[in-house]
């Protein structure tokens, strides 16, 4: 699968770096689901409170995920331009296949002639 | 030509394309997936011609298939077949790997797209549903497709497995 994307390369350092974490990538699923505190997150870990923090953080780095202090807690929810991101990658993957289709309609027409 | 139409879910990261091929019986259209020799003129895109090694077109079965970059550089790719009801269905699951079919863990997750065929009035249609698993795994997947991205990312996850600022 070949695809150009939008992302320069220090984004996709960021990016990499961050995703490079099994906890961390599960925290990004997770809160693309719901937007949900920090504490709330780490309750499906086995590791400390701070630890937890930590992967937060380099999320928030990445610009992955953002913080929004809510009273008490700190509200960890996915960047709205994390979205923006997933709708140009969605646009270069319909671009994919409609090469692939252009592709299919030739072999179709070689059939016919 | 034939006609293309899709739709995109963002959140739910879908991505639906119906293309509708006048004069095309859905037997024909089917064979586009059948036959490995078809298959392998349109999977890879402009510069990166694919080449299926393995293409076992049953339930439980396996596709290999490597894409060549312009430099020579290969890049494995595999399908399981999780669903083939010919000439109306399959459901196929699709991820990186090593030219013996194995997923590699350090790769994207593997992700799934569904092809439903149907004849109409004028020829004969399919539509296309992939799914991804998340914005993450979707993005990784495709920011390792960037022309000379594959390579940078592979040695940067490597790199970064080695030394992670943030493991506790």
């Amino acid at each position: 699968m070949v695809v150009r994307t939008e992302l320069d390369e220090a984004e996709v350092d960021a990016i990499f770096q961050a995703l490079s974490d099994a906890t961390r990538r599960d925290i990004v699923t997770r809160v693309i689901v719901r937007a949900q505190s920090v504490s709330e997150v780490a309750e499906h870990y086995e590791m400390s409170f701070a630890a937890v923090q930590k992967h937060v953080a380099v999320l928030e780095r990445a610009a992955l995920v953002a913080k929004e202090r809510r009273g008490r807690e700190q509200i960890v929810h996915a960047r709205p331009q994390a979205i923006a991101r997933a709708r140009r990658l969605l646009d270069d993957y319909e671009q994919l296949w409609h090469g692939r289709i252009d592709r299919m309609q030739r072999i179709l027409d070689e059939g016919n002639a | 030509m034939a006609e293309i139409s899709s739709t995109k879910d963002v959140d739910a990261l879908t991505l639906t394309v119906n293309a509708e091929f006048p004069a095309a019986s859905v037997e024909r259209l089917w064979q586009l997936w059948a036959d490995r020799e078809q298959l392998q003129r349109w999977w890879g895109p402009p510069g990166y011609p694919a080449t299926f090694t393995r293409h076992d077109f049953g339930v439980p079965g396996t596709s290999i298939y490597f894409m060549e970059g312009p430099e020579g550089d290969r890049h494995y790719g595999w399908w399981h077949f999780l669903e083939i009801a010919e000439p109306v269905r399959l459901r196929i699951e699709d991820g990186f790997g090593d030219a013996e079919g194995n997923p590699d863990p350090e790769m994207p997750a593997p992700g799934e797209f569904i092809v439903d065929f149907e004849a109409t009035a004028t020829g004969a249609r399919f539509t296309i549903v992939s799914q991804f698993a998340s914005l993450e795994q979707f993005e990784q997947l495709l920011a390792m497709g960037q022309e000379e991205g594959m390579k940078q990312a592979i040695g940067q996850i490597d790199a970064l497995l080695a030394d992670d600022p943030a493991t506790p």
